[in-house]
């Protein structure tokens, strides 16, 4: 990264847009003095309200971050300390910085901060562990505990990247209204619709360099940059499945593919999983058991992708780990391959493991980290390849499918960017050939660029490997392009399941027309018509 | 109904850990039994051996008589039966060369040698605490120094380290007394010698683990909140750098207890090094088997505690 400038200036809102490894996110973290040990910073001047921030001492520094310019990490699932309440990391600025009286006065106003993000029940949140939140909830907790101290200036790396469209147009309601306030906003993101939204000025990096700078208007109605326009066109939409999304080349097998089998769409023989009215209670701090999966049942055929969507906390992801058997079912039961599954002891299960894999939003937190990329896939290789040669052979030949060179063999998860770990969970996933993947948002945390190659991937070796997917998404547009049929998800319920036309063709039930309803466009009228849908 | 059934898993819950706890302890008992009854040599010519100090061979006649009265000449399954049943009351047998209950011996000894094992654990824990808080993940000469003392400290042999230290501070220097009795001032150089290996050992997990987490984003989070370098070592890091340490402490008061033994016997100190070194050169068995047994109860105590430590510092494991 080099030769970056901007300036912020009170009641405006800069974003910065660009793909992952742009630099983006280094740039924000230079400014509050925290882009790591490894990194090298020079800045001709850093000045904040006339004060010079390069001249200043750790002290100084502290009464800063929080205080005056408050900070929204990427990485919101892994962005709170997983063995303290999260009441308690939204409180810390505030307690830090001494702007609370008392521990009562503390208690209510982090309640006050979570309730402004929009969590529901927010003085039992307060009470949990990050790990008993959503996904969402998480990333809005995060956003809290940098709004505590109504800081003049708000960095927000990527902020809504696990939220659905309605809570996210809360949230960015939220952030206009800091604006609004006279606060300076530095936005992070890579999806458009949400910076054409607030920003006033959008600033385009590329490979770490600045490659467009102007008024947001500009920018998004007449592009100059070739990667701009690139930007613009890869932003997930309606189309029609099966056409492809990434510019690059699709990453193909360069093999003959190891289970290649012909099928119309149409028709799915065989149930592989199947689940029959699970219900999953959690018991909160205070002792009252909450229900988040509600009476689901739903059936997924061989070779079928079932799309899942639903609002925030609506429970796809406890859904999730039931199927996968990792919680079990407080009632109801999956069945597995037409034999039980969640029933079963886990020893039971073991054997059976390996033919249902996952994949994650935020595959870092899944690797080893003192693990190579190699290590990782032979690691969940099919235990019938005994020899050292054929299973290296198989790690290439997975890293080949999933567009990965060899060279990568020998990296650690830290030294690979966001898009190669999602292709290094993915060849994880297949690697004992399984018969089902669960896919929970797992091109959520991605760039538009490469997203659109991650679908196109998992499109692909559906097909060449004839698996069955479940895929949960926020994101209408992704689950379109990619599914068979749709499960609508609220409140631990279905509301309505059906084949991807029907559902968003001719929906049926209120809440997922106004689903489909709420799919915002572009908010300047130049490009309304690449329609981005996120929800 | 709701705070019942969380009480029932706790109960649930310790109730397993009780039914492993028996199942080790019966198990060092039968250990100890087979031992006994397979030994090379006759138990009863042991016993009479002991008795006169002489080593020829006894009358069967005499022979006899002790076999009657300690109950060797009846059946293994019942000599087994009324070895469990006397445990489980608290009867771990006669001493062949005192003539005492074992556990009245043990029970007299055992005081001075808990007390100095667990001295050490939490000198190990302080020491290894300290130096990494201060000093892990930062790229300078004294993490580097700071790793290689733990690699040298881990290696070697406590009661070399015990002898040097004699040496230099009770003969040389004359802070400390060479022979300290079951004073507390008598505790520092038994507790540090035996605590420095430990320490090593904890310093080089929790370390490495530190620096791992040194580098997560909550940790990022937490400064950008404005937080001081200690608060956030202090705070956040060194809870997670400490579970596997914790975990590894169950381990380390296994061989706390036995490198307690030799460090009492470098030190001349009282406690069960004294008793079993005595007891194992004369061949006194059921003392031997006693501390053993003794020994498994206090690990299996000790693990339980363990186990609630980690669950308390790490609020994410659930009572299953
Ligand atoms: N381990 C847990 N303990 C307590 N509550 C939990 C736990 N896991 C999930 N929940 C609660 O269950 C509800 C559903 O959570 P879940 O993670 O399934 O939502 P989700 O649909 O995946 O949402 P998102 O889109 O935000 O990821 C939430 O209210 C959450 O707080
Ligand atoms: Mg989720």
């Amino acid at each position: 990264m080099r030769g970056v400038s901007f300036s912020l200036q009170a009641g405006r809102c800069l974003a910065i847009v660009g793909g992952s490894g742009s630099g983006k996110s280094v740039t924000s973290r230079a400014i509050v003095g925290l882009a790591g040990r490894r990194a090298h910073v020079h800045a001709r001047q850093l000045t904040f309200a006339g004060t010079d921030l390069t001249a200043l001492d750790d002290r100084s520094w502290r009464r800063v971050r929080g205080k005056e310019i408050g900070f929204v990490l990427q990485d919101a699932l892994v962005a709170l300390d997983p063995l303290r309440p999260v009441g308690k990391e939204i409180g810390e600025a505030l307690r830090l910085h001494r702007a609370v009286a008392s521990s009562e006065e503390l208690e209510r106003r982090v309640v006050a901060l979570l309730e402004l993000v929009g969590v529901p029940e927010a003085a039992v949140k307060a009470r949990q562990l990050p790990h008993q939140l959503s996904g969402g909830q998480r990333q809005r907790a995060v956003i809290a505990a940098a709004l505590a101290l109504d800081p003049r200036i708000l960095i927000a790396d990527e902020p809504t990247t696990a939220l659905d469209v309605t809570v996210q147009a809360q949230v960015l309601g939220l952030l206009e209204e800091t604006k609004l306030r006279g606060k300076a906003l530095l936005l992070i993101s890579h999806d458009l619709a949400v910076v054409s939204r607030i920003a006033d000025e959008v600033l385009v990096m590329h490979e770490g360099k600045v490659v467009e700078h102007g008024s947001a208007d500009q920018v998004f109605q007449d592009p100059q940059h070739t990667y701009t326009r690139q930007l613009l066109d890869a932003v997930p939409s309606a189309r029609p499945r099966g056409s492809r999304r990434s510019l690059l080349p699709a990453a193909r097998p360069a093999r003959p593919p190891l289970r290649s089998q012909e099928q119309s769409p149409s028709t799915f023989p065989s149930v592989v999983l199947s689940a029959a009215h699970l219900v999953k209670r959690f018991k909160g701090p205070d002792g009252v058991l909450r229900t988040a999966v509600d009476g689901i049942s739903f059936e997924l055929r061989s070779g079928e992708t079932l799309g899942v969507v639903g609002e925030s906390g609506s429970g796809k992801s406890t859904m999730a780990r039931l199927a996968l058997a990792l919680d079990p079912p407080d009632e109801g039961a999956v069945l597995f391959q037409g034999r039980a599954w969640t029933t079963l002891t886990e020893r039971d299960r073991r054997a059976r493991r390996r033919a249902i894999s996952v994949i994650y939003q935020d595959p870092l937190s899944s690797f080893d980290p003192r693990w190579s990329v190699g290590h990782i896939i032979s690691d969940s290789l099919a235990s019938d390849v005994e020899s050292r040669d054929e299973r290296y052979e198989r790690v290439v030949e997975l890293l080949d499918l999933v567009g990965l060179s060899p060279a990568l063999l020998d990296r650690r998860p830290l030294e690979l960017s966001g898009g190669q770990r999602q292709r290094v969970a993915i060849a994880r996933a297949i690697a004992p050939r399984p018969a089902v993947i669960v896919c929970d948002e797992p091109v959520s945390a991605l760039d538009v660029l490469i997203q659109a190659q991650v679908l196109d991937l998992l499109t692909d070796l559906k097909a060449h490997l004839n698996m069955s997917y479940v895929f949960i998404s926020h994101d209408l547009g992704v689950i379109r392009q990619l599914s068979d049929r749709v499960m609508v998800m609220r409140q631990g319920r279905v509301v309505e399941t059906g084949t991807r036309d029907e559902i968003f063709l001719n929906p049926r039930t209120d809440y997922t027309q106004r689903l489909l309803a709420a799919v915002p466009s572009l908010a300047r009228g130049g490009v309304a018509n690449r329609s981005f849908s996120r929800v | 109904m709701r705070v019942n059934s969380a009480a029932h898993v706790r109960i649930g819950w310790l109730a397993g850990r009780f039914v492993s706890a028996a199942t080790v302890v019966w198990l060092a008992a039968t250990f100890t039994f087979l031992v006994q009854c397979l030994m090379p040599g006759d138990r009863a010519q042991i016993i009479i051996n002991m008795a006169s100090g002489n080593v020829g061979e006894a009358s069967p006649a005499e022979l006899a008589a002790v076999n009657a009265k300690y109950g060797f000449d009846q059946p293994l399954v019942l000599q087994y039966g009324k070895y469990i049943w006397g445990i489980l009351h608290g009867d771990l047998g006669l001493s062949y060369q005192q003539h005492r209950p074992v556990l009245d011996i043990i029970a007299e000894q055992i005081g001075p040698t808990i007390i100095l094992a667990v001295a050490a654990l939490i000198a190990a824990w302080v020491i290894a605490v300290l130096t990494t808080v201060l000093v892990a993940g930062q790229d300078n000469m004294w993490s580097t120094l700071l790793s290689g003392i733990q690699v040298f400290l881990a290696t070697v042999p406590p009661y070399w380290l015990a002898t040097i230290l004699l040496v230099v501070f009770a003969v040389q220097l004359r802070i400390v007394p060479v022979i300290g009795g079951n004073s507390p001032i008598g505790l520092v150089l038994p507790t540090i010698a035996l605590a420095l290996e430990l320490s090593g050992f904890l310093g080089q997990i929790v370390r490495s683990e530190f620096t791992r987490v040194l580098e997560q984003p909550f940790v990022i989070s937490a400064r950008a909140r404005g937080m001081g370098e200690l608060g956030v070592r202090f705070r956040h890091v060194l809870r997670h750098a400490a579970l596997p340490g914790i975990t590894l402490s169950g381990w380390a008061i296994g061989k706390l207890l036995s490198g307690a033994i030799l460090i009492e016997a470098v030190f001349a100190r009282q406690g069960l090094g004294g008793v079993l070194v005595a007891a194992t050169s004369s061949r006194d068995v059921p003392v031997v088997s006693g501390a053993i047994l003794i020994s498994a109860g206090l690990f299996t105590v000790t693990n339980m505690l363990v186990d609630l430590t980690y669950r308390f510092v790490d609020p994410r494991i659930k009572m299953t």
